[in-house]
């Protein structure tokens, strides 16, 4: 079973504690459907996990059957820069089909983003190498399509239901004695 | 012949049983149709490394197969000089089709007359469903299977193991070419 390669660390965006007993890693793609069918069983494991669970996100754009998706990868990494990065990250996956520019600037808008440091970012492509250096991470880690998840760093190859993401994640973290180490 | 690191051999499934052929063997040669009037041999890439991709069809219902995944990573496949072909026992035009509509930008070989006769010559070719297995082999610069693997038919391997086989390759032809990636 692949494992992950790239710890999680302080590059790394996080939504609860990282001495959870549980980390679920995603490895995903704004524009992938079934990320987003993902996204809403992640929603829901997060809401009974609570404190328990550490979720990670990171990027693996698709970009040549995807076409928006490396840029609404760096769109959420600048609005990371600004403090926003689940903010966006929500909006982009409830608007999967309104990935283009200009609904990525009415995103930043409606987040209350600094809207020049925001537009430059995404024109200079500035968190371009951040978002390759996810998706080889990914690579090396053995990732093999969208979304692909890890918990405790290992791949998980089962289904991503919300009711076997709860049960393997519960199941994980009654096995975790003491802080997650990834 | 080129000595085989622990660990880069064969791998398959235990509860599998394949013929794939072992490290250390010479490729057998192939040429075979990468458009109707377009074919590719395989001794056309001596002197480089070849990673010879069989899958079953062309045609996946799912986002990220593993066609797309490589079509993702040739960029870093080529730091290796590596020549990636796709093989399986679809005709060109279904090839076409899909390498069309997946932005594929390496070849795609037809196996397809007689069917399958690479990917038997391989020993990677499942007769009870007239498809290639799911089947990765990366050859060094002589034509010798340098690693293989072969996975489950419905599961896509990733390409970790292929970098790891080119990253050792490197090591052992060139230890001074970058082989890592900064990330």
């Amino acid at each position: 079973m692949s494992q992950l390669t790239i710890p999680v660390g302080s590059g790394d965006h996080v939504m609860g504690p990282l001495t959870a007993p549980v980390t679920l890693l995603e490895y995903g793609d704004y524009e992938c459907p079934f990320c987003g069918a993902a996204y809403a069983n992640v929603r829901s494991v997060q809401q009974q996990l609570g404190d328990r669970l550490c979720f990670v996100f990171r990027h693996f754009p698709l970009t040549t059957i995807h076409p928006r998706a490396e840029h609404a990868s760096e769109a959420a990494e600048a609005a990371g820069a600004q403090g926003k990065f689940w903010e966006m990250h929500n909006l982009l996956f409830a608007n999967q089909k309104a990935l283009d520019e200009a609904h990525l600037l009415q995103y930043a808008g409606s987040l209350g983003l600094n809207p020049p440091q925001f537009e430059g970012d995404l024109l200079n492509h500035t968190f371009a190498e951040k978002v390759r250096g996810d998706f080889l991470g990914g690579i090396r880690s053995g990732v093999n399509g969208t979304p692909t998840f890890y918990i405790n760093g290992q791949r998980h190859d089962g289904s991503y239901s919300a009711e076997t993401l709860l049960a393997v994640l519960e199941r994980a973290a009654s096995l975790r004695q003491g802080p997650a180490a990834l | 012949m080129q000595s085989t690191p622990a660990g880069l051999q064969t791998q398959q499934p235990r509860a599998q049983r394949h013929s794939a052929l072992p490290p250390g063997t010479l490729a057998p040669d192939f040429t075979l149709h990468t458009t109707p009037d377009q074919t590719v041999s395989l001794h056309d890439f001596l002197g480089q490394p070849v990673i010879l991709v069989f899958y079953p069809a062309d045609w996946s219902p799912v986002c990220g197969d593993e066609m797309t995944l490589f079509n993702e990573v040739l960029p870093e496949l080529h730091r290796y000089q590596g020549i990636m072909l796709g093989i399986s026992v679809d005709g060109v035009w279904c090839h076409l089709a899909f390498a069309q509509d997946h932005k594929l930008r390496f070849p795609l070989l037809s196996d397809f007359e007689p069917k399958g006769k690479v990917a038997r010559d391989y020993g990677v070719y499942r007769p009870q469903d007239g498809t290639s297995e799911r089947a990765l082999f990366v050859l060094d610069a002589e034509g010798k299977i340098y690693w293989s693997y072969v996975s489950p038919v419905g599961v896509n391997p990733g390409v970790d193991g292929v970098l790891k086989a080119l990253d050792s390759l490197a090591s052992l032809t060139s230890p001074s070419v970058e082989t890592s990636f900064s990330t």
